[in-house]
């Protein structure tokens, strides 16, 4: 039921990318979608009742390097993390560069909005 | 961008000296705490982005002008794959964590992890830098542009939420 | 679990509002309550490395967003596009949802337990017992994308490198007026 509802954020911003006339709304869309994924990928990796990826004093041995069975057990998945935060940096680089399309745009044009801009080009 | 009251002025140049030093914080913890490159680098960022809100585009403009920050931008990326390139020298694959054979260090401690803690320095450098240069020129690309269908836009100082 | 769909709930709520609104500085705020709901659910599914980067990253992109798009004279948005293209449209994406939600319910794994590490040799497992062993650092995580995954990390730098380049490739040039357009 969690997995259909990150689904169905998804599906908002596909509609929203899609049907909408304004450029910065579609760009919401976009950013909107970005966030969706991320969290779907997240929560595929979550343990009921389990503990973050960072060992305490407790949890392994220091010198002999040996983690504690009882992390063994309730461990979150560590490896979407990883690919999930470069993820999320990547997503501000790209917000970026698509606000800085509109922005130019917007000065050749004067206007946000995409059918606009197709009719000045005859 | 042109800055704003008194009251503003001061306390975020107070304020602008903490968030630094919590990004360097989290850059340099960011093998044993939560954290990590990424992470610090936005933070650092962000820091300059509050005092160019809060003092104006000209004075951070005239303290770290666009051509040292592309640098360091650059250096911060070529520095990254120095170290990889090292990993291939030394170790004899590429990206191998090839400090961490010689000298292992105590677990929990700062200078632990091998070349972990330097990526993480080289990546905040990358990433804070970029993220400043973007915003730097997001504001000198709005103040520059005379757009032909805009009203005139005030000095900046009576708009709403400036 | 309750706490989960209380916050998908209210991402969901403000997605709605984000779409539908006519004024463009309320759907920027509301992709920011977006944001910030994202990093909480972070907090809660154990991931505290992706809740503090959510969080100055959502910071971030409310910057740029409200600083490009608020001065704007083209505050107020006027409707959407034609309405043949739009039905269509909005058919399609139900029809993708539906057959979406059978695929949820049938093949996906329930929820709470790690889809990807089920065998005891899956690299998940391998990374959590080994980690502290090759690497020496006690976050798990940062093992991951800084030893294990390197290659990943340095293709991300290369992405933002390049997506900076753009940007500034776009703003650095001069705007030509209007009148001295060259045509073809």
């Amino acid at each position: 039921m969690l997995y259909a509802l990150c689904f169905l954020l998804f599906m908002i911003g596909l509609y929203c990318a899609v049907v909408k006339k304004n450029m910065v709304k579609i760009v919401l869309g976009i950013v909107v979608m970005e966030y969706a994924v991320n969290l779907f990928l997240i929560m595929l990796g979550y343990r009921v009742g389990g503990t973050a990826p960072i060992l305490g004093a407790a949890d392994a041995d220091g010198v002999t390097k040996v983690v504690a069975d009882h992390f063994l057990a309730t461990v979150v998945d560590p490896l979407p993390q990883a690919l999930v935060l470069t993820s999320i940096v990547i997503s501000l680089g790209s917000l970026a560069l698509m606000i800085s399309i509109c922005i130019r745009t917007y000065t050749k044009y004067g206007t946000f909005d995409i059918t606009e801009i197709r009719r000045l080009r005859g | 961008m042109s800055g704003m009251t008194v009251i503003v002025k001061t306390v975020s140049s107070w304020v602008k000296v903490l968030i630094f030093l919590f990004g360097i914080y989290i850059i340099l913890f960011g093998h044993l705490t939560p954290g990590g490159g990424f992470a610090g680098g936005v933070i650092l960022a962000s820091s300059y982005v509050l005092l160019m809100l809060a003092f104006g585009r000209k004075l951070v403009e005239e303290n770290l002008p666009l051509p040292l920050a592309s640098r360091l931008d650059c250096l911060g990326a070529f520095l990254f794959v120095l170290l990889a390139i090292l990993g291939l020298l030394v170790g004899g694959v590429f990206f191998v964590n090839f400090l961490y054979a010689k000298y292992p260090g105590q677990t929990g401690h700062l200078v632990s992890a091998g070349t972990i803690p330097l990526s993480n320095i080289f990546i905040g450098l990358k990433v804070g830098a970029s993220l400043f240069l973007v915003i730097l020129a997001l504001s000198m690309f709005r103040h520059d542009s005379k757009s032909p269908a805009a009203k005139p836009l005030t000095d900046g100082s009576g708009q709403a939420g400036e | 679990m309750i706490i989960f769909y209380a916050l998908l709930v209210f991402m969901i709520i403000a997605a709605i509002i984000a779409v539908e609104t006519k004024n463009l500085l309320s759907a920027v705020i509301c992709v920011g309550a977006i944001g910030f709901g994202g990093s909480l659910m972070f907090l809660f599914l154990r991931a505290p490395d992706i809740a503090i980067t959510q969080i100055v990253v959502e910071v971030l992109a409310l910057i740029i967003l409200i600083r490009a798009a608020i001065s704007r004279d083209l505050t107020f948005i006027s409707g959407d596009r034609e309405f043949f293209g739009m039905v269509v449209s909005v058919v399609v994406i139900f029809v993708i949802f539906v057959a979406g939600i059978r695929v949820f319910d049938a093949a996906m794994p329930e929820f709470g337990v790690p889809a990807f590490s089920y065998l005891p040799q899956a690299a998940s497992n391998v990374y959590v017992e080994q980690g502290l062993r090759d690497t020496g650092a006690t976050n798990l995580v940062s093992s991951v994308y800084l030893d294990y995954r390197a290659y990943d990390t340095l293709g991300e730098a290369t992405v933002l490198f390049t997506a900076i380049l753009g940007a500034m490739a776009i703003l650095r040039g001069k705007s030509r007026k209007l009148v001295e357009e060259p045509d073809a």
